[in-house]
């Protein structure tokens, strides 16, 4: 909400600077986003007339104008703008006079004829952020005198950002109402203005639906000036709130509810049918609003109906067919109370936000609507004239809300403030915030006003008192808690290190979106996601992901296509699955390589990253676990990678992760020139792991023994590995391939396969003769199992 | 026949000569080998008189001597210089760069967020998690905003068919802890969280950190203690805070913090409050006994004062350029 100061300061008038004020208003939970000054350096600027205006003789656009500044001579004026008609009054500066944008204005001939000053838009007086033209002044505006002086200027403007709880600050009132509470400063408040009927002319209403609309105030006025136009200072008031002037009757209705906070409206009285009846809309029902709009109304939605049926969305926006134009002559305004219950996301449901919709729904005082409805009598009459009837005030009490004792403790007060504050101290700041305070002896029964409708509970009093005596008084002071020790798991791999020993194998983390685009996720996955949001960004970010591939495999096209040739990215965030109804959510670990294993470098030639080196670094996070032994890398196929490169990881007969190379198809569709190795854990499973216990280390010496077999391509290393570990699995503490040769020498379709086994007893030195039986078992099984040849 | 002072001149000489250890060891042959000079002398000792024996055989022996010694040191000298030769020529470029991997890095706000875990776990808070999926009670109803509360449509929230949503705060996680693990109770929530907004200053997904405590005589004052120990220790420097009035609907009184940056600018960084009592009793806490704060923190925001980024977005961008800056 914008305010302008000089409105504020008419209301009270605390002794701070500008800048002070702004902020006390941010320590009242007001924030002042930006202050606006306006109307400085503009203290040489005129009021002046246009007495005569012709078409200048060599452009079309431009007037010859003669200017009455009160000086004493017609001064001539070349000028730009299209709305300068003869009589009017306008901003007029000298040659000699500099404008806030710069400007330094002098003598000067403009297509051939001399321009002895000009005629300012509000633009150029940095009074506006757009204008159309030259400022027009009303005809009130005295020639000769000084502008800043009949705008009451200069001034300055907050730009407020009120919290959604404090429906009452909507207005100057009411955050002068704070600022009076915060600096004792005297509230002077306009109050009391009473209109006499003079007429006996009045609109009838029935409150039919008393729950929705349990206040209705209005009036009717008579025969006002439909040629009046509404005073320099209240459009100005309404310019620097942000509002545009229209019409002295709609800019009445916006000045009172930006200075009272009560959203009125004004219906041309003649064009009103009847009773007028506030209620729910029946379905079906329709009404064409103030902006031409036709809404079809829900059964939620509370309208305002006369005798021909809606003629306006409650507190929302009136109907375009009872709405005030420039021949309206008798108006009927309109005050009423709609309840925040029956306000809360309506207006958002039809896509619309208005000044009246917003202060509704975050709530208005209940008892202000008949004080809104005289304030505006007042003005109208001063302004257009008119004949007002008697005050309308219906109400049905039964329905309005009431305010209720809230009971606040002294110690409740200390405890959770952390601070003992003075009894007196607490009484008055209750009392500043126009509190009925009652004593009892543990503290206070306080009811609050009837626009403090937020305050419900202790909570919400304590709250006060500690914003009003001020959040800065509160000390700091360290909480000691009874909590016990909290633990250090070993029972899972800590993220920490799983993200360093990524780090240290030349990792670089990503964070990737956890929604993507549907087809891409169903590109990696095979089946199509079913949690799709109803309302994503955009269809690129439509579905949570199944995996982080996608995001990663994109991350390293993006950079691919930044000349970074060598990718290596992880990843630690959750993966979803499942459906609407049950979804799961996994942790994963992901990681993706790309390019040469090393950085570009004079040593070693570059080579390019294969399944084995993302394996190792796959493996290696394998190896924090106590279980190393395991996993399993089974061949196997997923969408999303090349069958013959791709391996699921075993643990348990449960898969906990895949690793293998990008489909050549899937890299295509991202663009990518070089082969990219993925992988994935499911983090929980993958990482469990159990404290190590500890096994003593024999004191004999090992034995290595060789052997080489020649045995069929298609047995896998592990199969080999497993056979040769189980024939002597005392003996045997550990078997490594340490050659795999295929080619000349070797048939088609088999290989020889080299392997070392290191031999040890934890009693006794081994002798060449144990070694010998441990051998002579292995290679039996080998040529059992696998049809092995032994290789000399 | 020459004298023997000659014999060991020309000796030393020729020793000095000698380039290379197998040069050297031919003067040696040629003095003292088997048929050396100095051998030989020594072996025709025999033909001399026996009363000139002693004292020729003592001057062939110091010659001798001599001619050792020199050899040795001509040795010594021979051996250092090949060694250093061959070191010499093991010389490398050692500004050449090591070979084999360089290291990767931490994304910033992992970085931020993995610090932020550390400085509250050393302060004895636990670190918990949720589903980013939640339920509209959790995220809302639980946390004191019920249905067409004005904060509801301010949370710009992801939907899913069915009532379902992209969790838009961290928040819900205080709710499932207590009602998992009761009070009293000190953790921290640290996760992304969704909202439907995309600009220059906000992407649809963001982290936050929640912070809860909740015993008995928890107070504001406490609150204030430990965010104002919180920002000092996560910017290693004094800090001034500003506390000044707010709303969340799930704590009474809120506050909003702001840090002051540089000369006289605030910098919002962080809303908390204490636990609105609705929130005590909906997850079944006696809000009589006990007393709790809140907080939220937004990681992106702490990482953009802490390492200097200016545009929020660009974390996001995963840049491999913009990321390798963060070690």
């Amino acid at each position: 909400m914008k305010i302008a100061e000089s409105w504020l300061r008419e209301w009270v008038n605390p002794d701070l600077e500008t800048e002070a004020l702004g902020h006390q208003l941010t320590m009242l939970g007001h924030e002042v986003d930006g202050i606006e000054f306006e109307g400085h350096g503009i203290a040489d600027v005129v009021i002046a007339e246009v007495t005569s205006v012709a078409k200048h003789p060599d452009a079309d656009k431009l007037s010859l104008c003669k200017v009455n500044d009160g000086s004493g001579e017609l001064v001539d004026v070349v000028c730009g703008a299209p709305n300068v008609v003869q009589g009017m009054k306008a901003a007029f500066a000298k040659p000699g006079v500099t404008l806030p944008n710069g400007v330094k204005l002098r003598q000067a001939k403009i297509r051939g004829v001399v321009s002895n000053g000009m005629l300012c838009s509000s633009l150029e007086l940095g009074l506006g952020a757009e204008s159309d033209g030259i400022l027009c002044l009303p005809e009130s505006a005295e020639v000769g005198s000084s502008l800043v002086g009949f705008l009451d200027l200069p001034d300055a403007v907050f730009e407020l950002s009120l919290t959604p709880n404090r429906g009452d600050c909507f207005s100057v009132l009411g955050i002068a109402r704070d600022v009076s509470a915060l600096t004792g400063a005297e509230l002077k408040i306009a109050s009391g203005v009473s209109v006499v009927a003079t007429i006996e002319d009045t609109q009838s209403v029935e409150l039919v639906e008393p729950a929705g609309c349990p206040r209705f105030a209005g009036r009717v006025i008579r025969g006002i000036d439909a040629q009046a136009r509404s005073p320099i200072w209240m459009t100005e008031r309404l310019r620097r709130a942000g509002l545009r002037a229209i019409s002295p009757v709609v800019d009445i209705t916006n000045f009172v509810m930006l200075e009272l906070g009560q959203p009125l409206h004004a219906y041309d009285h003649s064009l009103l049918k009847g009773t007028i009846r506030p209620r729910f809309a029946k379905a079906g029902e329709k009404v064409t609003l103030l902006d031409g709009k036709e809404v079809d109304l829900n059964e939620d939605t509370l309208i305002i109906t006369d005798d021909s049926g809606p003629i306006g969305m409650a507190g929302i926006m009136g109907g375009l067919t009872t709405a005030v134009s420039d021949a309206t002559t008798d108006v009927f305004f309109e005050a009423a109370f709609w309840p925040q219950e029956f306000m809360a996301g309506r207006a958002r449901t039809y896509g619309m936000h208005t000044d009246a919709s917003m202060r509704f729904e975050r709530g208005v005082d209940p008892s202000g609507q008949g004080r809104a409805v005289e304030r505006a009598t007042q003005l109208l009459l001063e302004i257009a004239g008119g004949d007002a009837g008697p005050l309308l005030d219906q109400m049905d009490e039964n329905h309005l809300p009431v305010s209720s004792p809230v009971t606040l403790r002294k110690d409740r007060l200390r405890r959770l403030l952390g601070l003992t504050i003075a009894d007196e101290t607490v009484v008055q700041i209750l009392a500043r915030l126009n509190m009925k305070v009652q004593s009892t002896v543990d503290g206070w029964v306080v009811l609050a006003p009837s626009y403090r409708f937020d305050i419900a509970i202790e909570a919400d009093l304590i709250e006060e008192v500690a914003r009003i005596h001020g959040y800065d008084s509160i000390p700091e002071t360290t909480a000691y808690s009874q909590i016990p020790l909290a633990t250090v798991t070993e029972s899972r791999v800590d993220m920490e290190q799983v993200a360093a020993t990524l780090i240290a194998r030349d990792y670089q983390e990503v964070v990737t979106y956890s929604f993507i685009d549907a087809t891409v996720d169903a590109a990696f996955t095979g089946s199509e996601s079913q949690l799709v949001l109803s309302n994503p960004i955009s269809s690129e970010m439509a579905v949570m992901r199944a995996s982080l591939w996608p995001g990663m495999v994109a991350a390293a096209a993006a950079n691919n296509a930044r000349q970074q040739d060598r990718v290596r990215l992880f990843e630690m965030s959750k993966s979803f699955h499942g459906s609407l109804s049950a979804h799961t959510e996994v942790l994963r670990i992901a990681g993706l390589a790309s390019g040469s294993v090393n950085p570009e470098q004079w040593a070693t030639a570059s080579e390019s990253v294969d399944f084995f080196d993302i394996k190792a670094d796959v493996e290696a996070l394998l190896a924090l676990t106590s279980g190393s032994g395991e996993f399993d890398f089974i061949a196997a196929r997923h969408r999303a990678l090349q069958p013959g490169q791709t391996a699921e990881i075993v643990r348990n007969n449960e898969v906990i992760g895949v690793v293998g190379k990008l489909h050549p198809t899937l890299a295509k569709l991202f663009d990518l020139k070089r082969s990219v190795y993925l992988f994935e854990l499911d983090a929980a499973k993958a990482l469990a792991t159990t404290p190590a216990v500890a096994i003593s280390v024999s004191k004999f010496p090992a034995i290595r023994r060789d052997i080489a077999v020649i045995v069929d391509d298609k047995i896998s290393a592990d199969e080999l590995l497993a056979a040769v570990a189980a024939t002597s699995p005392e003996l045997i503490q550990g078997v490594r391939i340490f050659d795999i040769y295929k080619g000349k020498g070797i048939e088609a379709g088999r290989k020889s396969v080299a392997m070392g086994l290191i031999l040890q007893e934890t009693s006794r030195t081994l002798t060449d003769d144990d070694a010998d039986k441990v051998m002579a078992a292995a290679v039996k099984k080998l040529k059992d199992q696998f049809a092995a040849v032994l290789r000399d | 026949m020459q004298a023997l002072s000659e014999l060991i001149d020309q000796a030393a000489s020729e020793i000095d000569a000698a380039t290379d250890l197998a040069a050297l060891d031919a003067v040696r042959v040629s003095y003292l080998g088997k048929k050396g000079e100095l051998t030989e002398r020594l072996k025709a000792l025999g033909q001399l008189p026996a009363s000139q024996r002693a004292s020729a055989g003592q001057e062939i022996n110091l010659a001798k001597q001599a001619v050792q010694i020199r050899l040795i040191e001509r040795r010594e000298f021979l051996e250092n210089a090949a060694l250093e030769a061959s070191l010499a020529a093991d010389a490398v470029d050692v500004s050449l760069p090591g070979r084999g991997l360089s290291v990767g890095g931490r994304h910033p706000v992992s970085r931020a967020q993995s610090r932020i875990e550390r400085i509250f776990t050393n302060a004895g808070f636990g670190v918990r998690s949720g589903p980013e999926i939640e339920d509209e009670f959790h995220n809302f109803t639980a946390l004191n905003i019920p249905d067409n509360h004005p904060a509801r449509a301010m949370h710009d929230t992801f939907y899913f068919p069915g009532g379902n949503l992209l969790r838009t705060h961290t928040s819900p996680v205080q709710i499932r802890s207590i009602a998992e693990e009761g009070v009293p109770i000190r953790i921290i929530a640290p996760g992304r969280v969704y909202r439907c907004d995309s600009d220059q200053t906000h992407t649809p997904m963001f982290h936050q950190v929640e912070g809860l405590v909740i015993d008995e005589n928890i107070s504001f004052a406490n609150l204030k203690a430990v965010l104002h120990e919180f920002v000092e220790a996560f910017f290693e420097r004094k800090a001034e805070l500003r506390f000044r009035p707010s709303y969340f609907p799930f704590t009474e009184p809120s506050a909003e913090v702001d840090v002051r940056w540089g000369e006289g600018r605030w910098l919002e960084i962080l809303g908390c409050g204490m636990v609105h009592p609705n929130v005590l009793e909906s997850a079944g806490v006696d809000s009589e006994k006990y007393t709790g704060y809140a907080f939220g923190i937004g990681i992106e925001r702490l990482a953009m004062l802490r390492y200097g980024v200016s545009d929020l977005r660009t974390f996001f961008e995963n840049d491999l350029r913009f990321l390798r800056q963060f070690r």
